[in-house]
C-alpha cells in the first residue's frame, strides 16, 4: 500500500488540518513507513476473532438524570478565543 | 538530617510529622533547586510563590494525619490544574486556563500536597523523548544532551534531579515506565480504571492511565495509593478494592511465580540489555520466587495494533481543538479556513501525523482492513496474558530495548522512534499495571530498568515484588548536578 499526495489531501481536509505544499512530501514519506510498519497486522487470520472494544471488563453504571453544576456559564466562556456576552464568536458562516 | 531536596518521600514525612521540619523549609528547598536547574526545561510552569504561601498556611494549622502532610510536588501538565495553566505541552493550549480540577490531582491535595508547578511532557502525550513538546526538549539529568523519554520527560527529569520528591505522569503505551527506565526512577503504570481520567488531557482513552512517579518503590506505593480511586466522572472508572499500598508492602514473595516471555528476546537486543534481565531473574529467585518460561506469541503485533488504536482514538479526541470555545485560534477567509489554519498551526509535526493517521484508519472503506482488525489483534493480545497468568503471578521483562539516547537522534524516523515503546505497549493493550524499577546501568554509565508486569487490580503484588527486588538490586543513580555548576 502506498499512501500518495491524492490520499493526503483528502485525509488532510478530513481532518481539517491544511498541509501547505513543502510538507506534503515529508509527510507522505512518514506516512508512508509508519504504514508499512503497521501492514504487518495482515499476517495474522482474525475472521473468527471478537474485537477487543474495552478492557474494562464491566457494563456501564447508570446515575441519577440530576442537574448536578449549575451556572457555569462564566466559567464555560471564560478560555474562549473571541466570544460576544453569552456566545462563542465564529467566522461569519451565513451570508 | 540528610539535605532536604536529597531525602525520599517516605522520610520527608516522617521529619515534618516528628515536627523536625515544616512544610514551609521543604517547600523552599524544593524551589530553590527548581530555580536553579532551569537549564533542564522541566518545568511548563512555575506556581513557586504560591506553593509557599500554601506552605505556610499549611504550617500554621498542620494535620499530620494527612498521607502527604505539607509535601510539595509538580505534575505532568496534562492535569487539569484549576485556575493554573494546563498546556499538554501544545501551543494549542498555550492559553487554556482550567476552571476544573482532575480528580488524580484532587486526590493528591485532598491528602495535603501542594503544587509546585506543571512539568513539561511531549505534545499531547505523544512522544517518547519529551522533543514533541512547544517549549522544548527537556535535559536528562543522568547526562547532558541524553532525552529524559517521553511523554512523561519533564516528570522523570524533576524526579531524577530531585526538583521534586514525587510526581505523577501518564502512560498511554510506556509513557510512565520508559522515562522512568531513562533516568534511573521508579514509575507505576496502574491498572486501566484505577485512577480517574477526568481532567487529564484525552490522548488515547482506552490506553491512557495516570501513574506515580519516585525515587523508590515504596514512595511509588504511597502515592498510588493516594491518586486510585473510583470515580463516578469517568465512566471507565472501576470500583474495586483498593489496598493501603504502601502499608500492606512486604518484601516477602516466596514462591511467588515469575514468568519470562520468550517473545521479548528481540532481534538485536543489546547484549547490555540481555544482561540485565539474566540478572534480574537471579535477584528475583533470590527472593524466593519460582521463574517459568512463558509464551506471548502475539507481542510482536503490539506495536503496529497500537499505532493504528492510538492514533485513531487522538484523532477523534483532539477533534475537539477548533478554535472556538477555548485554545488557539488562527484567523480564517471563512470557518472552514478558520479550522483548518488553527490545527495546523497550532498542533506540532508528531500530532498532526497521528491525527492523519487516526484519521485514513477510520476513514470509509479502511475501518475494517485497519481498525477493527487492530481491535481483534489487542484480542489475541490480551487472550496471550490471560494465558499467562494461569500460570504465573507476574512477569518480568526489560522496561525498554535501550538506555537513553541522544537528543535529536531519532527525531527524523518516525518508526524507530516507535520501536522503543515494545516492551511496554503491550501491557497498555492489555490494561494491566506495570513497574519499571532502575536495575543497572550500561557501559556509558546510563541507567537501565525492568519491568514487571502484574495481573489487573494486583498492585500489591506487582509493588512487592518491586520491592524485594529494589532491595536485591541496591541501585544507585549517578547524578552530578552538571546543570547547576
Amino acid at each position: 500500500m502506498s499512501i500518495d499526495l491524492k490520499t493526503i489531501k483528502h485525509i488532510s481536509k478530513l481532518s481539517r488540518i491544511s498541509v501547505d505544499e513543502k510538507k506534503v512530501e515529508k509527510l507522505a514519506g512518514d506516512l508512508n513507513s509508519i504504514f508499512e510498519f503497521i501492514e504487518k497486522l495482515n499476517e495474522l487470520k482474525t475472521d473468527n476473532v471478537q474485537p477487543l472494544t474495552s478492557v474494562a471488563e464491566t457494563t456501564l453504571k447508570l446515575r441519577d438524570d440530576k442537574v448536578k453544576s449549575k451556572n457555569l456559564r462564566d466559567q464555560i466562556i471564560k478560555n474562549s478565543p473571541q466570544e460576544n456576552e453569552d456566545y462563542f464568536v465564529v467566522p461569519k458562516v451565513v451570508e | 538530617m540528610s539535605e532536604i531536596t536529597k531525602q525520599s518521600l517516605s522520610e520527608l514525612i516522617k521529619n515534618i510529622k516528628d515536627k523536625k521540619l515544616s512544610s514551609t523549609e521543604v517547600t523552599k528547598a524544593f524551589v530553590e533547586r527548581s530555580e536553579k536547574s532551569k537549564k533542564l526545561n522541566a518545568y511548563v510552569t512555575e506556581d513557586f510563590s504560591a506553593a509557599i504561601d500554601k506552605a505556610k498556611k499549611f504550617d500554621e494549622n498542620p494535620n499530620l494525619d494527612l498521607k502527604l502532610p505539607g509535601i510539595p510536588m509538580a505534575v505532568k501538565d496534562l492535569f487539569c490544574t484549576k485556575n493554573v495553566k494546563t498546556t499538554a505541552g501544545s501551543k494549542m493550549l498555550n492559553n487554556f486556563i482550567p476552571t476544573y480540577e482532575s480528580t488524580v490531582t484532587q486526590n493528591i491535595w485532598n491528602e495535603g500536597a501542594i503544587l509546585l508547578g506543571k512539568l513539561n511532557c511531549d505534545e499531547f502525550a505523544m512522544g517518547s523523548s519529551n522533543e514533541t513538546s512547544f517549549f522544548g526538549n527537556v535535559q536528562n539529568p543522568i547526562d547532558k544532551d541524553l532525552v529524559p523519554g517521553g511523554s512523561s520527560g519533564g516528570s522523570s527529569s524533576a524526579v531524577a534531579a530531585q526538583l521534586t520528591p514525587i510526581t505523577i505522569g501518564t502512560d498511554t503505551g510506556g509513557s510512565i515506565r520508559q522515562p522512568a527506565s531513562f533516568t534511573g526512577t521508579v514509575g507505576l503504570k496502574p491498572t486501566y480504571g484505577s485512577c480517574s481520567r477526568y481532567g487529564i488531557v484525552a490522548f488515547a482513552s482506552s490506553l491512557d492511565q495516570a501513574g506515580p512517579m519516585a525515587q523508590n518503590v515504596k514512595d511509588c506505593a504511597l502515592l498510588n495509593e493516594v491518586i486510585s480511586s473510583y470515580d463516578e466522572k469517568d465512566s471507565t472508572s472501576i470500583d474495586f478494592k483498593r489496598n493501603n499500598y504502601s502499608k500492606e508492602l512486604t518484601n516477602n514473595i516466596k514462591g511467588k511465580k515469575i514468568g519470562i516471555p520468550k517473545e521479548y528476546r528481540i532481534d538485536g537486543m543489546p547484549k547490555e540489555i540481555e544482561d540485565l534481565w539474566k540478572k534480574g531473574i537471579e535477584y528475583v529467585k533470590d527472593c524466593g520466587t519460582e521463574i517459568l518460561d512463558i509464551s506471548l506469541p502475539h507481542t510482536n503485533y503490539a506495536l503496529p495494533t497500537y499505532y493504528i488504536v492510538a492514533p485513531a482514538e487522538a484523532s477523534s479526541n483532539l477533534a475537539r481543538y477548533d478554535g472556538v470555545k477555548y485554545g488557539f485560534r488562527a484567523d480564517g477567509e471563512n470557518l472552514i479556513d478558520m479550522y483548518e489554519k488553527t490545527r495546523s498551526e497550532g498542533f506540532g509535526a508528531e500530532v498532526q501525523r497521528r491525527i492523519m493517521i487516526g484519521t485514513y484508519v477510520l476513514s470509509s472503506g479502511y475501518y475494517d482492513a485497519y481498525y477493527l482488525k487492530a481491535q481483534k489483534v489487542r484480542k489475541l493480545i490480551k487472550n496471550d496474558f490471560d494465558e499467562a497468568y494461569k500460570k504465573v503471578d507476574a512477569i518480568l521483562t526489560p522496561s525498554t530495548p535501550s538506555s537513553a539516547f541522544k537528543i535529536g537522534e531519532k527525531t527524523n524516523d518516525p518508526v524507530s522512534m516507535y520501536l522503543n515503546d515494545i516492551f511496554t505497549v503491550p501491557v497498555n493493550l492489555a490494561g494491566l499495571p506495570g513497574i519499571s524499577i532502575p536495575a543497572g546501568h550500561d557501559a556509558k554509565g546510563y541507567p537501565l530498568g525492568l519491568q514487571i508486569i502484574g495481573k489487573a487490580f494486583d498492585e500489591q503484588n506487582l509493588l512487592n515484588i518491586a520491592y524485594a527486588m529494589e532491595e536485591k538490586i541496591n541501585f544507585k543513580n549517578k547524578i552530578t548536578d552538571w546543570w547547576i555548576k
